[in-house]
């Protein structure tokens, strides 16, 4: 008699995955004007914005480039740049 | 302590016993006096769960879902419609290998509308993973719920376990039965305690999408377990015995099979009619005896082999039909014994359907009429107007 | 990871997100980026449902998940009964601190779903249930739902030289829900994403049923440029369309006012490729019909 089979993951296992292979466009941080307000790693839909004391970046690996962080920054510190292979 | 109380108030009471976490009630005849009795235990304090009035049979499946899922040990009742609008919920129970235990008053499908009693509510859902078994008397079923819920929770079968009831034959008749004291039910039924559960300590997620590559190994994994749990629906019953005294089957039982030529096939409270049949016809010189199908899922094939030996012949009687191929037992038989070294005479013969009465004369209009013939399929009891020419047995 | 002359300096996150990267939700989308703002407000000791639809899909494909609360994905129309049996078996066990979100998309709680979730409301049981509503069954090719807008384009309801659209109003959820005298009930938005995880906190302080609708634009199916997601929902409150509201046992306790931020409903539409077909000559009738669903939610609600 063997173990059943009960389908179940554990957690976070979703970063097998690198989705950002997905994106045509990266988010450039400059580190120039950011103010801390962190409203870049709030709306980020793949939570892979992080950072602390003005400096900020985007996890590359799960970066979708979608735009929504350089669109809402409120100080424009983060411009979509077309990304070159 | 002996009580003589209704089917429905005996299976109340070994529920309670059981130590649900949650149990969800939704009406439905001939089940609501399961529900009601639970729910008035739990005002005057006497059952701990927590008592969930859901919005509808498919509310009450899901609940008792989550509340297994989590961690827990839940109950729910019902019967035909409301076991087939469960039935989206009843596989994804199984799929999930959750050890849920749902009671089913066996009851007639709509349409036409019938709150009386066959077995075609379960039987439609015998595809879904589900261990079936099936009580023949009140004690039986009383007796089956602790079991199913010791079979369902092992943690080498972690499969939902259906018992069946005939609805009002055995939910409403009044029958004088043992109920165990909760010290002796804890000895036999231990506190569920599975591997994998919602747990915030341990976080999983259930339930994720499986794409082609992945979702074969899960059907075959719980193919696989459903025969594993041949031999544990039997420990289970054994072990049942050796505390309780009380025995009915594993996944078969037998009565007078010992030297018996022609023998009866059959599920459910038909059984204490034919055994009655069986003894008169004995008392004749017949040489008849019963084989009762108690597990219908996993269906005992290795079993019924062993035990009909050199029978000559089974007459098979079911209160169901697969329409467009014939009864199902008989079917499932059938197979049983393709090429097996005995090759019995199987007659089957569909009766009881929608509540319809089973008199001890027909039984035994059955076995002079099938005697020496391989009867096909027969409706029995069919107004004269309606059974088709040839029939055996009209009313 | 990408690593410059600053970046190094950085420390990486002390805490993951309870939803976290990897999920092949679609660049910007408004779903993925809701679910992760309740779940970061709801914080790990919470066990999750959620109901058949783009969430759990793009999730949990196994052997992968993007959950790191424990959560359980039952079937389409369920979300909120497995929540119930859950929260059930929590309270008999002594565990009622655990917070119990059942989750759904505006058809598996709208349409198919409102029975098991007016089931759990009456009850009044302490699950919070959050509706994650892209206005369309967006999985499985942008059908329309019970909650799609007046006039929107979905695979189900295109426009034509018949018909303008989705003929049928947005179903009023939020007062079916409230007027089963829950506690809580609210609308939010990701275009408001701190107005969201203090509503979801809110809510989770709050013993009994809960419900908040949450706006989720859908850059595929509402067919607007990813990077606007919020833009398009922080619109849609201040156009009247959709009204941020909190409901107490049925009765109003709190909107958002948008007389010194409206405005006109053109502004929403004109962002989205779904409603590009009202932009016409005879269009115009339609958008009269829509500047008065924005002025009776602005009326009724008192969002002047």
């Amino acid at each position: 008699m063997s173990k059943p089979i009960q389908i179940y993951t554990e957690p976070g296992s979703s970063k097998e995955y690198k989705t950002g292979t997905w994106r045509t466009e990266k988010p450039v941080f400059k580190h120039d004007t950011c103010n801390d307000c962190r409203i870049c790693v709030i709306v980020c839909p793949d939570a892979c914005i992080f950072g602390q004391n003005n400096v900020y970046d985007a996890d590359l690996d799960f970066c979708k480039g979608c735009g929504i962080c350089a669109q809402e920054c409120p100080v424009d510190d983060i411009e979509m740049v077309l990304e070159v292979k | 302590m002996r009580m003589m109380i209704e089917g429905s108030m005996g299976v109340a009471h070994m529920v309670m016993l059981c130590r649900p976490n949650v149990v969800a009630a939704y009406p439905i005849t001939p089940q609501t006096h399961i529900v009601e009795n639970l729910s008035a235990f739990k005002a005057d304090g006497k059952l701990d769960a927590e008592f969930i009035n859901v919005e509808s049979e498919f509310g009450a499946a899901s609940v008792v879902l989550g509340a297994v899922a989590a961690g827990g040990r839940a109950f729910s009742a019902t019967t035909a419609q409301g076991l087939l609008l469960m039935g989206e919920v009843l596989h994804n129970i199984a799929g999930m290998r959750l050890p849920v235990v749902i009671n089913v008053s066996n009851r007639s499908i709509s349409a036409p509308i019938s709150i009386w009693n066959d077995h075609s509510d379960a039987i439609t859902l015998r595809d879904s993973g589900w261990i079936q078994l099936f009580a023949e008397d009140n004690q039986e079923i009383a007796d089956m719920h602790p079991q199913a819920w010791k079979i369902g929770e092992n943690p080498e079968i972690m499969l939902p376990v259906m018992v069946n009831m005939d609805g009002f034959i055995l939910t409403h008749a009044v029958e004088t039965i043992e109920i165990p004291d909760q010290k002796e039910i804890d000895e036999f039924l231990p506190p569920y305690k599975p591997e994998y559960f919602l747990d915030v300590k341990a976080p999983k997620t259930f339930g994720n999408l499986a794409e082609p590559q992945w979702y074969a190994e899960t059907r075959y994994k719980l193919w696989e377990t459903l025969e594993d749990s041949k031999a544990v629906i039997e420990k289970v019953a054994d072990e049942y015995k050796a505390k309780f005294g009380r025995y009915l089957g594993g996944l078969i039982d037998t009565y007078r099979m010992d030297d018996a030529e022609r023998v009866f096939v059959a599920m459910g409270s038909m059984i204490g009619t034919i055994k009655d049949v069986i003894d008169d016809l004995r008392q004749e010189g017949e040489k008849v005896g019963l084989l009762k199908i108690r597990s219908l899922r996993p269906f005992p094939k290795e079993k019924i082999r062993e035990v009909c030996g050199d029978v000559k012949e089974l007459i098979v009687l079911e209160k169901a039909i697969s329409f467009g191929l014939g009864g199902v037992l008989q079917e499932e038989l059938r197979s049983t014994f393709y090429k097996h070294k005995n090759q019995p005479i199987i007659s089957g013969f569909v009766l009881g359907l929608g509540g319809r009465d089973i008199p001890p004369t027909t039984l035994v209009k059955i076995y002079e009429a099938s005697k020496g013939k391989e009867i096909l399929n027969e409706f029995v009891d069919l107004r004269p107007e309606v059974a088709p020419k040839g029939s055996l047995v009209t009313l | 990871m990408a690593e410059t002359a600053k970046t190094k300096k950085i420390k990486p996150p002390v805490e993951e997100a309870l939803l976290t990267s990897g999920h092949r939700g679609c660049a910007g989308c408004g779903e993925a980026l809701g679910a992760k703002l309740v779940m970061e407000a709801a914080g790990p000791n919470t066990i999750a449902t959620a109901a058949t639809g783009c969430l759990e899909v793009f999730s949990t494909a196994f052997p992968e998940t993007a959950w790191r609360v424990p959560w359980i994905h039952s079937l389409f129309e369920n979300s909120a009964a497995v929540a119930a049996g859950i929260e059930a078996c929590m309270r008999n066990k002594g565990m009622e601190d655990i917070n119990v979100i059942a989750q759904g998309g505006d058809g598996g709680t709208a349409d198919i779903g409102i029975g098991c979730l007016s089931g759990v409301l009456e009850r009044n049981q302490n699950v919070l249930y959050v509706c994650y509503d892209n206005e369309a069954y967006m999985n499985t090719g942008v059908q329309r739902s019970g909650l799609t807008p007046y006039d929107a384009r979905t695979s189900t309801s295109p426009p034509g030289t018949e018909s303008w659209g989705n003929q049928h109003q947005k179903k009023n959820l939020l007062a079916i829900c409230a007027a089963h005298m829950i506690p809580y009930a609210a609308t939010a938005t990701v275009g408001f994403p701190q107005d969201l995880m203090m509503k979801v906190k809110k809510a989770l302080k709050i013993k009994g049923a809960k419900f908040l609708h949450v706006h989720v634009p859908c850059p595929l199916g509402w067919i607007y440029d990813t990077k606007l997601t919020i833009e398009v929902a922080r619109t849609a409150v201040n156009t009247g369309l959709y009204p941020l509201v909190e409901m107490q046992f049925n009765k109003v306790t709190r909107v958002r006012k948008i007389g010194k931020t409206r405005q006109p409903v053109e502004d929403y539409l004109k962002l989205q490729g779904r409603f590009k077909h009202l932009f016409s000559e005879a269009g115009k009738e339609e958008l009269e019909k829509i500047r008065q669903i924005a002025q009776d939610n602005i009326d009724y609600y008192g969002l002047e």
